[in-house]
């Protein structure tokens, strides 16, 4: 394994599993060896708030919070959420993975602001390596939008040094029992999505 | 065998506490301290409460600690505030089983509503404080906390931030140590705080202090991390990691044991450097016992008091550097906001409507001080608001409305509320009763009737309550029927009396009531019938299930849980 260390932020809306995602991811790693810290917010209702978690895994990791321009991946499950975080990514072709769901908060309902435009330009211009997963049309076909979390820890994976056992594993012991084959399906679709690009 | 878990900071030091072999637990929820309390209750040889606030949860524990069993109380910062008089005193009387203190404090005030620096506490109390920086540190230092609470007979404050507590990390741990109930014999000279015995107390506390000064020096959780250059920084906290990470090569003297300052210590550290460094977040606390020592050290100067401290503002700091990054774009504000099917909302949906003066208190309900409801004037503590709209009737003010939850009405709005009906207030109070501890994550309390261990108790009933206080216009409304609810909040604020309206309708994300509404059908536009863009009454509601994008309204059926308030309030009749 050529790279030692990972500073991976996952951010969202509440409510979109962002939280469980990063623990599987944080946990994966554990198994794998590595050391790992992960941060996150908390406290109040966060349902319809801005959610992120830091996972940071490394030979020996000490800050909880990834410095700005030390974060090598972003993996966003909403679209004007990316633009929150990118400032804490690297400058050298930093990896984007985002949805393309935009969940309209209350304040541009209420017109008292705008939903950001052309999100899509303005990350091309920080890196090339930019993934737009389909997220509306993937969690029709899922038939369950609330294992859309685990889609995206698949598609992630293929970019980790961790075996897929390993994951399988860790997500077998985070899941309820009744969810495990779809969560685990989910996860195999999700791996097999890079494919497309 | 050892086992290798991976904890945040609070399940960390519950884990490290039940280890210690503690019996009893106390606390109130509150961000970031929830957690320590919750996880403590699920160990069957710990007997854990919620208490009705900070002050009597550390009573509870004091009381069990002086009895002879090892006890802990937890709470967020602001919570010591309130048991700041047992605090103090139990610092003179001492203990007899170990007995600690966690304070989680909230720097950046990420759930709170001040950033105070509790280890101020520690040296204005006069007991020791530890700081642990990680999960890791967490779990360790509170057995350390416990042993040295029992040597020396003393309360040990244990202080985490959001960051530690919050923070999840490997944590390597071991099993229970059972310790004996301690024997308990009666001391009158030295638990009665009666004047004479309290001024010998004080001599002996500050016995204590000068030995636990000279203790500091030598703990192994203070220690010198030899460098590569002459830099020395001093550190504790989480703010040791961030310092780690930008100043690879100086010299490190990692303060576990803030207070008493290690002075010893200190002048080994400062004789290996040409310069002194202090990183730390909030208030110059280890900056000031280094120059209360007469040497010379910086941290203020180069690091901000206010908010967390990070890597990078470390880095810009000190070196003036940052690391490159992409630039940062504006992106749309999504503050948080009362979910969908809140009970709150219609309450403060008709607060809007009627325009009056709303004193506010601590709770999920807080939220209803952003749009679009925008109904409150204050929210300054836990049960302030009674008081505060005492006040406010005292300034001459008219058609004032307090709003307090059920969790935090016993907490500390009793009080308030007898002082309104003893000093013969004027105004409404509003009792919103989600039959929860919402804000903090559903934590029970005397009002639900079950404990938390999850057994069933006794329950406070708060009508009987405010009945039996001498209130005599009391109102129960159903916020869910819009209607009534104006009526009710408008007959009220016009009344001549004192007049309480509780509010009872259970929070929309209990596990009850999320499996009542899961069979329940979500509200549906018909796009014929609505008026769209021109008229928004349904926005209005602040439902975050309900947004407006290019002059068209959606509900969200992934966010609908059907409570079917907006169709009351929908003049078109197009929500079904």
């Amino acid at each position: 394994m050529e790279k030692k260390e990972f500073n991976i932020i996952i951010c969202g809306v509440g409510g979109q599993g962002i939280l469980l995602a990063s623990e599987i991811l944080a946990l994966t790693a554990m198994e794998s060896g590595f050391d790992i810290k992960k941060s996150e917010v908390h406290g109040m209702s966060q349902r319809g708030g801005s959610v992120f978690s830091h996972v940071r895994i490394g030979e020996k990791v000490y800050s909880p919070i990834i410095e700005k321009g030390k974060g090598d991946i972003l993996l966003s499950f909403e679209k004007a959420e990316t633009l929150r975080w990118v400032h804490y990514l690297k400058r050298d072709e930093p990896l984007i993975i985002m949805s393309d769901l935009e969940i309209i908060p209350p304040l541009v309902s209420l017109g008292l602001t705008s939903y950001p435009k052309d999100v899509e330009k303005k990350l091309k211009s920080i890196s090339s390596k930019l993934f737009i997963i389909p997220a509306k049309k993937i969690s029709e076909e899922l038939k369950d939008i609330r294992v859309l979390n685990i889609f995206f820890l698949g598609f992630l994976s293929n970019f980790l040094p961790f075996e897929i056992k390993t994951w399988e594993e860790i997500i077998k012991s985070k899941v309820p029992e009744n969810k495990l084959e779809i969560n685990l399906a989910t996860f195999k679709k999700g791996r097999e999505f890079l494919n497309n690009f | 065998m050892k086992n290798k878990l991976f904890l945040s900071g609070n399940e960390a030091l519950a884990r490290g506490a039940w280890e210690s072999g503690v019996s009893v637990a106390a606390s109130y929820p509150g961000t970031p301290s929830t957690e320590i309390l919750e996880n403590l209750a699920k160990y069957k040889e710990i007997e854990a409460e919620w208490s009705t606030n900070e002050k009597v949860a550390f009573e509870v524990a004091l009381g069990a600690a002086i009895g002879g069993k090892r006890a802990i109380v937890s709470m967020k910062h602001v919570g010591l505030n309130v048991a700041a008089d047992p605090l103090f005193s139990s610092a003179y009387s001492g203990i007899n089983a170990g007995f600690v203190i966690v304070t989680c404090d909230d720097p950046g005030m990420h759930s709170s509503q001040n950033e105070q620096d509790n280890r101020r506490y520690a040296k204005f109390a006069k007991i020791p404080l530890l700081e642990p920086s990680n999960p890791q540190e967490a779990y360790d230092f509170v057995k350390i906390a416990f042993e040295l609470s029992e040597k020396f007979e003393i309360p040990v404050l244990v202080r985490l931030t959001t960051r530690v507590s919050h923070t999840k990390g490997i944590v390597f741990v071991n099993e229970r140590k059972e310790i004996p109930l301690k024997d308990y014999t009666k001391n009158f000279s030295k638990f009665v705080l009666l004047p004479a015995n309290a001024k010998n107390r004080h001599k002996i506390l500050e016995e204590k202090i000068l030995e636990l000064k000279k203790l500091s020096s030598k703990i192994e959780i203070n220690r010198i991390e030899k460098g590569k250059n002459s830099l020395g920084i001093v550190t504790s906290g989480v703010s040791y990691n961030y310092a780690k990470e930008v100043f690879e090569d100086a010299w490190f003297l990692k303060l576990g044991m803030v207070f008493p300052f290690p002075e010893e210590l200190f002048k080994e550290f400062y004789k290996n450097v040409k310069e002194v460094i202090v990183v730390e977040e909030n208030e110059p606390f280890i900056e000031e016992e280094i120059k209360i020592l007469g040497f010379k050290a910086e941290g203020k100067k180069y690091f901000p008091i206010l908010d967390e401290l990070s890597c990078d503002i470390i880095r810009k700091g000190y070196k003036n550097e940052e690391l490159p990054h992409p630039e940062n774009f504006e992106t749309v504000k999504r503050p948080p906001q009362l979910c969908p099917g809140c009970p709150h909302t219609g309450i403060f949906y008709s607060l809007s409507r009627l325009k009056v003066t709303v004193l506010g208190d601590i709770g999920c309900y807080t939220l209803g001080a952003l749009p679009p409801h925008n109904a409150m004037d204050t929210c300054i503590c836990m049960g302030a608001s009674i008081g505060n709209a005492i006040g406010f009737e005292k300034a001459g003010k008219e058609k004032i409305v307090a709003v307090i939850g059920d969790s935090t009405f016993l907490h500390s709005g009793i009080t308030g509320l007898i002082d309104a009906v003893y000093n013969k207030g004027k105004m409404t109070l509003i009792i919103l009763d989600n039959r929860t501890t919402a804000m903090t994550g559903h934590q029970d309390h005397p009002g639900t009737g079950i404990t938390a261990k999850g057994e069933k108790t006794k329950e406070i009933n708060i009508y009987d309550i405010v009945k039996a206080i001498g209130v005599e216009e009391i109102y129960e409304v159903d916020s869910y029927n819009l209607k009534e609810t104006l009526k009710t909040i408008k007959k009220a604020v016009e009344s001549k009396n004192l007049n309480v309206i509780i509010s009872k309708r259970p929070c929309a994300l209990l596990k009850e009531v999320r499996e009542n509404f899961s069979k329940k059908p979500k509200m549906k536009i018909d796009e014929e019938k609505c008026l769209g863009e021109k008229c928004k009454a349904c926005i209005r509601l602040g439902c975050p299930a309900i947004s407006a994008l290019n002059g068209k309204i959606s509900i969200s059926p992934l966010l609908c849980v059907g409570c079917e308030v907006c169709k009351e309030i929908c003049p078109k009749g197009a929500i079904s």
